[in-house]
């Protein structure tokens, strides 16, 4: 499962459970992320042990992208039957700063910044 | 609908929040676009495009030239851009197109802040939603109202609202809006957006 923009990529490798998004995404509002979220919620009613979301290669993302994320997180929080481990960088410091917030919406979760 | 705008400005401002002038910055940078040509789905990477490009601009200013340095201004450059693209695709977003009032954009450097200006239209009507979501951001715990925001949004299965939110729990900016009607055009308001980045 991919999704692919202008400056984004977004991908599902079934066999590590782990979603890795790259580039830059800016789309507008949450009819822009439809086919992301589309990809996230299969993946989390999948129901994999452990999903890993591998957000290194990201550079950019706006609040409409952090809206689709939480989501994301939420679901998977409710849903009770995953782990899920975000990567990121430090690279890009908006990581540092946004990614913290889906901690406090599923404190379980781990959140590894390198 | 060509509409004239010199002179127009009622002397009523409102003010929410702790909004302070312009002033003497030693260095500033000021975009205007009249972007409606286009549709919004048309012109929205140019949020992007402008964000990228005042953060860029910016970076001059405070050189790399050791690995704190380094730090500060991929901190500073990063932030920049976030507040600036969500800033202009507020603006976007809610510019009263029929209007064909401009949008600005100006950044102004001071010693220990950058502040963002914003300016566009709207439609006198959209006035009240506007300014009772910036008096319960102004007087709520923007962390909490934060993550309220994301668990509703999910259970509503919509975004929205998220922009200013991360700006003040996210990158320790303090936020203020001035309101002012057009004496002349009593269906149009031009609301400024005023952030305050500290840089220190």
């Amino acid at each position: 499962m991919e999704v692919r923009g202008e400056d984004y990529h977004v991908a599902y490798d079934l066999e590590t459970a782990t979603i890795s998004c790259s580039g830059t995404l800016r789309l507008r509002g949450a009819e822009g992320y439809v086919p992301i979220v589309r990809l996230l919620d299969k993946v989390a009613d999948q129901q994999p042990e452990l999903i890993t979301l591998h957000l290194k290669g990201l550079r950019f993302l706006n609040s409409s992208g952090i809206n689709a994320l939480s989501k994301f997180v939420i679901n998977v929080r409710n849903q009770k039957h995953s782990r899920l481990v975000i990567r990121g960088t430090k690279d890009f410091p908006w990581q540092g700063k946004s990614l913290k917030n889906l901690k406090r919406l599923m404190p379980d979760m781990r959140l590894e910044l390198e | 609908m060509g509409v004239t705008y010199s002179g127009g400005k009622n002397t009523m401002s409102e003010i929410f929040g702790h909004f302070t002038k312009q002033g003497d910055a030693p260095a500033y940078l000021l975009i205007n676009f009249l972007p409606n040509m286009l549709s919004i789905q048309q012109r929205w990477r140019n949020n992007g495009l402008s964000a990228d490009f005042l953060a860029d601009y910016w970076t001059s200013f405070f050189p790399g030239d050791d690995a704190a340095s380094q730090h500060r201004q991929a901190e500073i450059r990063d932030a920049v851009s976030y507040i600036a693209n969500e800033l202009l695709e507020n603006a976007m977003k809610f510019s009263y197109d029929m209007s064909k009032y401009p949008v600005s954009i100006g950044l102004y450097l001071f010693a220990d802040e950058v502040r963002f200006y914003v300016t566009n239209s709207i439609e006198s009507q959209c006035c009240g939603r506007l300014q009772n979501f910036i008096r319960e951001l102004l007087s709520d715990d923007p962390d909490e109202m934060y993550l309220r925001q994301l668990e509703r949004n999910a259970a509503e299965d919509r975004s929205g609202h998220l922009g200013f939110l991360t700006m003040l729990s996210d990158y320790e900016t303090q936020l203020a809006w001035k309101f002012d009607p057009l004496l002349a055009h009593p269906e149009i308001v031009t609301v400024t957006t005023m952030v305050r980045l500290p840089t220190e």
